[in-house]
């Protein structure tokens, strides 16, 4: 009965279609589109939609309600939060934490991207020279990227420790006076930038590195010919053509520096006193962070770090307009 | 690389910069509980111990015991926090949860916690003031399992290296003056842990207390005091710099250097202190004027979570009864190293280990967190305290300043 009542809503279609197509005969003829090979598309499309809603939609809905209620530890677990409109995001933005996280998160994100994009750079036009051991070099560089977060960042602060540490002793043996790295206001950020920086160098020169190889050669032999020095030749080939692959480095490696929390974490766990809290560390330290979770105010934070995120993302795509318009 | 590709790739960027945002602020994982089927679910924070340890093998026997077969899982103690609010949440509670003692406070303001009443346990040999951190408005959510506090260890080589007599140091003045002997003599002097979380205001809190202060006025003078012995001993270079950021683990590394004369410690540590390559001694912190400085108490309480099914409290009560009971309680905390909330059972560990001595009068001194009708207070008047140890100690405000600007973020958090 079902296959019956498919074929003769089938045949109506069809008609209907012969129909319209008698109606306006110039008409470029219709894509062929059946019922079924609807379906078809959205079946395939199914397991992608259904796992972008499950994974991606709801943790985002959810997050988003968290904000806009007046979460206790009560009313998170039997529920019936009250709504409290912007209010969490009013306490976040007036709260004294507010200003310096959002200036560290600015100095953390733009220092770390403009280091590992440099260093990142240079290394990638290094390694494009191919020398003996450049790919045995080039692998040995991928190491920061290999490693676990827990491992790098625990490294690091043995590495600076004030005490005990390897770099203060180095410092020690050409006559500098110990600096405190992790527990001075003054040095916490740059010691996280530093931390953060070397991780990120592998991810720049990997994919600067790819995109170097896509420049044609005959570019190159070309300019030389010409008499391009290699200043001229970076400048005025390999830096416009490169642009593309820049940008979307840049637009991932500042996603990634965004959210950057662990690395902190780890090592100075945002402080001493707010010296090195970032937005993502303040999320994380009013939701978990403490005894008595803040769950309200701290999805508050992760929000505002998804717009700021996403502010970046639309300022890619205008770049990238603009490109193709040119 | 074609346009029409660096189009779909700026787009699914943009995706990306949304999915990786919202994932890491919302995550959130979800335990399933085995339900039904005999099986009883149990969670504590004690992932360092294996299905083939004592207490694993304690909690299965209690579960035979019982006629349930018991399903353990062991978290890391901050994690165990968030795991079970979101697992009430979600109304997959274990059957029983092992959990630290100023979390009861908050799990119970959640409704996440059955009482003893309730689920019918017996509490009434346990020490009043252990069990004071489990009580809130005249009920009680769990049972003690253990306590610990904090002593300080001392270097017995070292003292005698630097002719210091341990016996001579009773208060604030003369540890500082021991300390001083210490650094004539060409070594470090004290370590503890002052970081930036919970683990700081524990560690801060024995001076705090020891100075007469309480934690309903942070800008006391006798608070001041406190931190200005921490201060000092800093900048005089008595304690490292490291402080700051020290867990009680990284402190413990630094004493166990052999390094240090002096190092503030729990009883948990024990295991580790019989491992050193020093002569070591255990006495208690030192009040302002003299005296044993009271200590916060550590340790765990064992509680049966509110379930969906009441049936299952009855196993669960016979699960919680056998694991506090008498000899098990003395298995447990002897495993643990802790020191039992159970007078009877104290004896027992004395008697069989006279070190434990001086933990027995530390836990006797020491006062709950979340007690003096804290409660969920608490947790909003400590992180004050840490970051104002920490705003001190790294020179970013004076003790004075630096405790009055906490004593107004308590003030506005708590009201």
């Amino acid at each position: 009965m079902g296959s019956h009542l498919a074929r003769t809503s089938r045949s109506v279609a069809v008609r209907e279609r012969d129909a319209a197509a008698r109606a306006t005969p110039p008409a470029p003829p219709p894509r062929r589109r059946t019922g079924g090979a609807g379906w078809a598309a959205w079946a395939f499309l199914a397991p992608v939609a259904g796992y972008l809603l499950a994974f991606y939609a709801y943790p985002l809905y959810r997050n988003v309600e968290l904000s806009l209620r007046e979460y206790t530890v009560r009313s998170f677990v039997q529920g019936g939060a009250p709504f409290a409109g912007l209010d969490n995001y009013r306490q976040v933005l007036a709260a004294p934490t507010f200003v310096p996280a959002l200036w560290h998160t600015a100095v953390f994100t733009v220092a770390s991207l403009l280091c590992q994009f440099a260093i990142g750079l240079a290394l990638a036009l290094f390694f494009h020279r191919h020398f003996p051991l450049s790919r045995t070099l080039r692998a040995l560089f991928l190491v920061p990227w290999l490693l676990p977060l827990i491992v790098s960042a625990s490294t690091w602060s043995w590495l600076l420790n004030s005490e005990a540490g390897l770099v203060n002793a180095a410092l020690a043996a050409v006559g500098v006076e110990p600096v405190n790295w992790l527990t001075s206001p003054r040095w916490s950020l740059l010691s996280v930038i530093i931390a953060n920086v070397w991780i990120g160098i592998p991810f720049n020169l990997v994919v600067l590195y790819s995109g170097l190889q896509a420049i044609p050669r005959p570019l190159y032999e070309a300019a030389a010919l010409d008499g391009a020095s290699g200043w001229q030749r970076f400048r005025w080939i390999t830096w416009p053509l490169l642009r593309p692959v820049s940008a979307i480095t840049l637009l991932l490696g500042l996603i990634y520096t965004l959210k950057v929390f662990d690395l902190i974490w780890i090592m100075t766990r945002g402080g001493p006193t707010d010296s090195s809290t970032t937005l993502a560390t303040w999320s994380y330290r009013l939701g978990f962070g403490n005894l008595l979770p803040e769950f309200g105010p701290g999805a508050a934070v992760g929000n505002l770090l998804i717009l700021l995120a996403v502010g970046a993302g639309a300022v890619y795509i205008g770049f990238e307009r603009r490109q193709r318009l040119r | 690389m074609t346009r029409s590709s660096l189009r779909v790739r700026a787009v699914s960027a943009a995706l990306l910069a949304l999915a990786i945002a919202g994932t890491a602020s919302a995550c959130s994982s979800k335990e399933t509980t085995t339900e039904g089927g005999g099986t009883y679910t149990i969670w504590d924070p004690y992932p360092q111990f294996t299905d083939d340890s004592d207490w694993v093998r304690l909690l299965k026997e209690c579960g035979t015991s019982a006629g349930v077969s018991v399903e353990r899982t062991g978290y890391d103690t901050t994690d165990l926090t968030n795991k079970a609010l979101l697992a009430a949440q979600q109304g997959n509670s274990p059957d029983v949860l092992v959990i630290d003692n100023p979390v009861i406070s908050t799990l119970a303001e959640a409704g996440a916690l059955t009482t003893t009443d309730e689920t019918d346990l017996d509490v009434s040999a346990m020490e009043p003031h252990l069990l004071g951190a489990g009580q809130r408005d005249g009920r009680t959510y769990g049972v003690p399992i253990g306590a610990n506090t904090l002593a300080l260890y001392y270097n017995k080589d070292l003292l005698a290296e630097a002719g210091v007599d341990i016996s001579t140091v009773t208060d604030w003045s003369s540890l500082t003056a021991a300390l001083v002997k210490v650094k004539a003599a060409g070594k470090k002097g004290i370590t503890f842990s002052a970081i930036g979380t919970e683990e700081g205001s524990f560690q801060f809190l024995p001076w705090f207390w020891g100075a007469g202060a309480q934690l309903t006025a942070l800008d006391s003078p006798q608070a001041v005091s406190a931190l200005t012995l921490w201060t000092d001993w800093l900048t005089a270079g008595h304690a490292p710099n490291s402080v700051i950021n020290n867990t009680q683990t990284t402190s413990w590394q630094e004493f166990a250097s052999g390094d240090y004369a002096f190092g503030e410690n729990g009883t948990w540590q024990l295991a580790n202190a019989a491992k050193l390559s020093f002569e070591y001694g255990i006495i208690p912190i030192p009040a302002r004027a003299g005296g044993t400085a009271p200590a916060p108490t550590g340790g765990e309480f064992i509680s049966i979570p509110v379930q969906g099914d009441t049936g299952r409290y009855a196993a669960s009560r016979q699960l919680v009864a056998c694991l506090t009971s008498g000899d098990n309680l003395l298995t447990t905390d002897t495993t643990l190293s802790y020191i039992a909330p159970v007078a009877a059972v104290q004896e027992q560990q004395v008697a069989a280990n006279a070190e434990l001595g001086v933990w027995v009068d530390a836990v006797k001194a020491a006062k709950g967190r979340t007690g003096d009708d804290l409660g969920t207070r608490y947790p909003r008047i400590s992180e004050p305290l840490w970051t104002a140890v920490q705003s001190a100690l790294s020179g970013a405000r004076t003790p004075p300043e630096a405790l009055s600007a906490a004593q107004r973020a308590a003030d506005s958090a708590t009201n």
